[in-house]
């Protein structure tokens, strides 16, 4: 084989050429040693693209098994396409996060809409309908006209093709730092829903079965997208030259394709399937044959094109957008194409599975024709499983304990905060409403409603069986800057608390990392410390983690990207008879805190965006009060959600976590939300904008119960106030022995900080064109 | 609120149209089903529309939207049938997406253009029923305010002035916007043809069915236009043994 190899193709890697395709000189060395041989030109492309970072998870895949992934209601844990979770009534979500942040910051609209689409494939792929998105996004400040074009653009990306897709966008979140300026982290989650028979893996199995091609034809779009693009840093550069690399999505090809693919999939018409994303059919091909253990036989000449005179190169690794390989019996093949024109999806037979090797090795060989000249013959493991992996230098900053040293105390905290609060004020409603976030008749609870997404847990065809998903993804850099480990834990910690503040009982998160360059040994030391906060967090309050994404390279002009660890959680909640309660307060509420006492502006909002301090210590969260927290929130509201009306016990009227922005944000929003201004008392100013721990407000008529409940559940809490008016009123307690009246440290009026909140997007993202 | 099936024999069965990049379909057919009607799915390049007691063109991209909201979807063999459909005086509603199709099958007077902010809308809106001589609003209180979802980036209603006079004289302006959203002229939110049998409207009447997703306004006029079709169905003579409907 190896002669013919040698001899036929001709076309051996020239010298170096392994360089500007972002291979190490010692990468190719163990390309060749693994080969035995020098690799053929499309060996080398091929084993670029699938060893680049974005591919093989290179420098963090030694760190990744510290996190907890079991638990009874995993069937499919980390490696998979997608994370897929037991939901009862022979039930199963799948979910997935993923990052598109190169492709974003050189083209927004698409690189944000094929963020969208390769995610969704990631779902439909396990044999799920996807019912949900959401996104989370950070980019530079909107001060900065920069920044206000990446945004629009990457909105506009997410609903333009979100929407056409037909999948709603059920909430994300927003962050601006300058961190971000020249890198903005794009990330997408997806949820589906499907039968438990249906659900399908990726491995290519059967002797003789055909491997078939679904979707768009191939173009030149995405070449090199993993390696290229989103494994390097971008330089100055980086919007003109790397364009290229980035794919453009057609939504309504994916509609058409995930219409198709559920029906045969739903109908046993394939044995497996594979979605193509980074790396095209160079690792749709090759994962599947070394998951199923066979060998394959792949005819470039075969795969539609785009565009003429494109080489086998070109065609192996594109990132064409919209397309799946799915491994079917030469039986089915008939029915499948009949499904397919129905669909008008366009279906090709590209390969075929054949038997290992005589030396018990599944190799992928690459053909031009069906018998014609051998391009490529590689073990087919050897492109996912034997990539590299790096255990990179650590190191802890050398300014760590300088940073931690200059904590946010000796910041000067005003007399009075109106303005500190007004201006930490924002509303993502500019963001969401340009969302479909109703479509299937699902969402109880969306964007800017509740703490987490509420879903019904149905989908076409699956009907509603009285239960409902909640879904929350969070993340804070500001924390996790800080110290990632804790507030990574915190970070979790908040996530769970947002689910269970629905009432839904947490059963699993995924995770998108997005970190700096690897080769900087203080972001792997924050890598590394972010994995193990999660990892702790989730083995407290009971979270197996069944997926997750790593993104690396986040950095521009030289700056690695703050730590930005993004969680979902996903929970389930057994009985909906009615809507949650959400942030809003009736007046004439008591106002009630729940959790343990605030501890110091470290990592806060109001450190970071009003003085720009990011140093301190983070207090890390006593996770085991707050699993008692989230028990005692999950079960106060499930149990105000009871279908029969006369169970439920009406004690909760308004619920909302304290988190991003502290008790000072969280009292606002839920005087909007309501209607209702309130009159509140604090101990101190720092403890109107301190974020951690996590802790809930809660608005009830009978506190005095609620806090009985409380203190039997071992939770801490007090009554912060009463809610009526149209003032928002908060007063501090003197801490002095002296005996001075308590003064009034914030005094707004409704209205006023309604329209400060409501007004920051669309002020800046809705000026005229040609403003600055 | 099952205002239209006392029984199996008396359920309308609704068939809903859908295309390639519809998206809406399988909420139509839910709502309608959560009155007691019984849907059937009709593919676009179906174009038997028998035992059909009354037709929704659903929301979505239809196509894509590609060229133009519903510049392609219109000439789909189904597209025939329902114009004929709608001219034997069979009650159509197109919703959102359905909408403009409608009009640019030149069932219904007008266009769709893109929102005045340039901006994809979703959101709940204020909608008055302006007149009550649609099949969508028939016995539905005049003047009475619905809150609505809309979902549309196209959903910017034009026609000339004239067009517009003729279009209020007659009592074909069946919902509008009291807080307009789009840049609609007149805020019109919903308008129907000249024999009020076929109605397009812009806001999502089927995702307002239910108290739990917010709003449960949709269902009065769902229900008129369910009303609507069993009148179809009796004014054909079908026996009631042929109904399909669910019990």
């Amino acid at each position: 084989m190896e002669t013919e190899l040698g001899k036929s193709v001709g076309d051996e890697a020239p010298d170096g050429a392994h360089r500007p395709l972002g291979l190490t000189d010692e990468e190719f060395g163990a390309i060749v040693t693994l080969l035995d041989r020098r690799p053929s030109a499309l060996e080398l492309a091929m084993y670029s693209v699938m060893w680049s970072e974005h591919c093989s998870y290179k420098s963090s895949r030694v760190h990744l098994g510290r996190l907890p992934s079991e638990g009874p209601q995993v069937l499919v844990g980390p490696g998979e396409n997608a994370g897929v979770v037991d939901v009862g009534d022979g039930l199963a979500v799948a979910l997935r996060i993923e990052s598109h942040n190169h492709p974003s910051a050189v083209e927004p609209y698409q690189g944000a809409a094929t963020g969208v689409g390769g995610i969704l494939r990631d779902v439909f792929t396990m044999g799920a309908r996807p019912i949900a998105l959401m996104d989370p996004l950070f980019v530079g400040p909107l001060e900065e006209a920069h920044s206000r074009f990446l945004l629009d653009g990457i909105v506009r990306g997410v609903a333009g093709y979100g929407n056409s897709v037909g999948v709603p966008t059920v909430g994300g979140q927003i962050t601006f730092d300058p961190c971000y300026r020249g890198n903005p982290l794009v990330n997408v989650f997806c949820l589906g829903l499907l039968r438990q028979e249906h659900l399908v893996l990726s491995a290519a199995s059967g002797v003789g079965n055909l491997a078939v091609l679904l979707g768009s034809r191939t173009g030149r779009d995405g070449i090199g997208g993993v390696s290229v693009l989103a494994s390097s840093e971008l330089g100055a550069d980086s919007d003109s030259t790397k364009r290229p690399s980035v794919q453009v999505g057609d939504p309504y090809e994916e509609k058409r394709l995930i219409e198709a693919c559920l029906e045969l999939l739903g109908a046993d018409l394939v044995v497996g399937i594979q979605d193509l994303g980074g790396a095209g059919l160079a690792c749709a091909t090759s994962e599947t044959a070394a998951k199923g253990g066979l060998s394959m036989d792949v005819d470039v000449s075969a795969v539609p094109r785009r565009e003429p005179r494109m080489s086998a190169v070109e065609v192996m690794t594109s990132e064409s957008q919209e397309r799946m390989l799915a491994i079917v019996t030469p039986d089915a093949l008939a029915k499948l194409e009949e499904v397919c024109r129905r669909f008008e999806v366009e279906a090709t037979v590209i390969g075929r599975v054949a038997e290992r090797d005589p030396d018990g090795v599944g190799r992928l060989r690459i053909r031009d024709g069906e018998n014609g000249r051998l391009l490529a013959e590689l073990p087919a493991a050897s492109l996912s499983e034997d990539a590299p992996r790096y255990r990179r230098p650590i190191a802890a900053p050398a300014d760590l304990a300088e940073r931690q040293a200059a904590g946010p105390e000796a910041l000067p905290m005003p007399e009075r905060c109106d303005e500190d609060l007004l201006a930490l004020l924002g509303d993502a409603a500019w963001i969401y409403r340009q969302y479909d976030h109703q479509l299937f008749l699902n969402t109880v609870r969306g964007p800017g409603e509740a703490d987490a997404a509420l879903l019904r847990l149905s989908a076409p065809g699956i009907d509603w069986n009285g239960k409902a998903l909640a879904i929350s993804t969070d993340a804070n850099p500001g924390w996790c800057k800080i110290d990632p480990r804790a507030g990574t834990a915190a970070t979790v910690a908040e996530s769970v608390l947002n689910v269970s503040c629905t009432g839904a009982t947490p059963l699993a998160l995924v995770n998108c990392l997005n970190f700096g360059n690897p080769e900087h040994p203080e972001v792997m030391w924050e890598l590394s410390e972010s994995i193990d906060g999660m990892a702790q967090a989730c083995l407290a309050l009971g979270v197996p983690v069944v997926g997750g994404n790593v993104s690396l390279y986040n950095a521009s002009e030289g700056a690695d990207i703050d730590p930005t660890p993004v969680v979902a959680v996903l929970g389930l909640l057994d009985e909906l008879g009615s809507a949650p309660p959400g942030p809003g307060w009736r007046d004439g509420d008591a106002i009630v805190l729940l959790g343990n006492e605030a501890s110091g502006l470290a990592g806060s909002r109001w450190a970071r965006q009003l003085h720009g301090c990011a140093g301190g210590s983070f207090p890390p969260v006593d996770l085991a009060a707050h699993d008692r927290l989230c028990r005692l929130v999950r079960g106060l509201v499930a149990s105000e959600l009871a279908a029969d009306e006369a169970q439920r016990p009406d004690l909760v009227h308004g619920i909302h976590d304290v988190g991003d922005g502290g008790l000072a944000v969280a009292i606002v929003e839920c005087a909007v939300a309501g209607g209702a201004g309130c009159a509140v008392e604090v101990f101190s100013s720092e403890e109107l904008f301190a974020e951690q721990p996590p802790r809930v407000v809660l608005a009830t008529s009978d506190p005095e119960r609620l806090l009985a409940t409380a203190s039997r559940a071992g939770v801490a809490g007090r009554i912060l106030g009463q809610a009526g008016g149209d003032r928002i009123l908060v007063e501090r307690t003197s801490a002095d022995a002296a005996g001075d009246s308590p003064n009034v440290i914030v005094d707004l009026a409704l209205d006023e900080v309604r329209v400060a909140q409501a007004r920051r997007l669309p002020e800046a993202l809705d000026a005229p064109v040609g403003t600055a | 609120m099952k205002l239209a099936a006392e029984g199996a024999e008396s359920a309308p069965t609704i068939g809903i149209l859908y295309f390639p990049g519809s998206n809406c379909e399988h909420d139509a057919a839910r709502a309608l089903e959560g009155l007691g009607a019984s849907t059937r799915l009709v593919w676009h390049a179906e174009d038997d529309l028998s035992g059909l007691d009354g037709l929704v063109v659903p929301g979505g991209f239809a196509h894509g939207d590609y060229l133009r909201p519903g510049a392609i979807a219109r000439f789909s063999p189904a597209m025939d049938s329902l114009a004929g459909f709608a001219e034997a005086g069979g009650p159509v509603v197109g919703i959102c997406n359905g909408f403009q199709v409608l009009t640019e099958a030149g069932l219904l007077p007008g266009a769709l253009m893109r929102n005045a902010g340039l901006r994809f809308l979703c959101t709940t809106v204020e909608c008055e029923v302006a007149s009550t001589s649609s099949v969508l609003t028939t016995g539905v209180a005049k003047g009475r305010v619905l809150r609505l979802p809309i979902n549309h980036y196209e959903g910017n209603f034009v026609c000339d002035p004239d067009t517009l006079a003729a279009l209020e004289a007659n009592g074909q302006v069946v919902l509008r916007y009291r807080d307009n959203p789009n840049g609609s002229v007149g805020d019109v939110a919903g308008v129907s043809n000249a024999a009020g049998n076929v109605v397009g409207l812009m806001p999502h009447p089927e995702r307002a069915s239910d108290e739990l997703l917010g709003s449960s306004d949709g269902l009065p006029l769902l229900a008129a236009f369910l009303r609507a079709a069993l009148a179809k169905r009796e004014r054909a003579g079908i026996p009631a043994t042929s109904a399909t409907a669910r019990a």
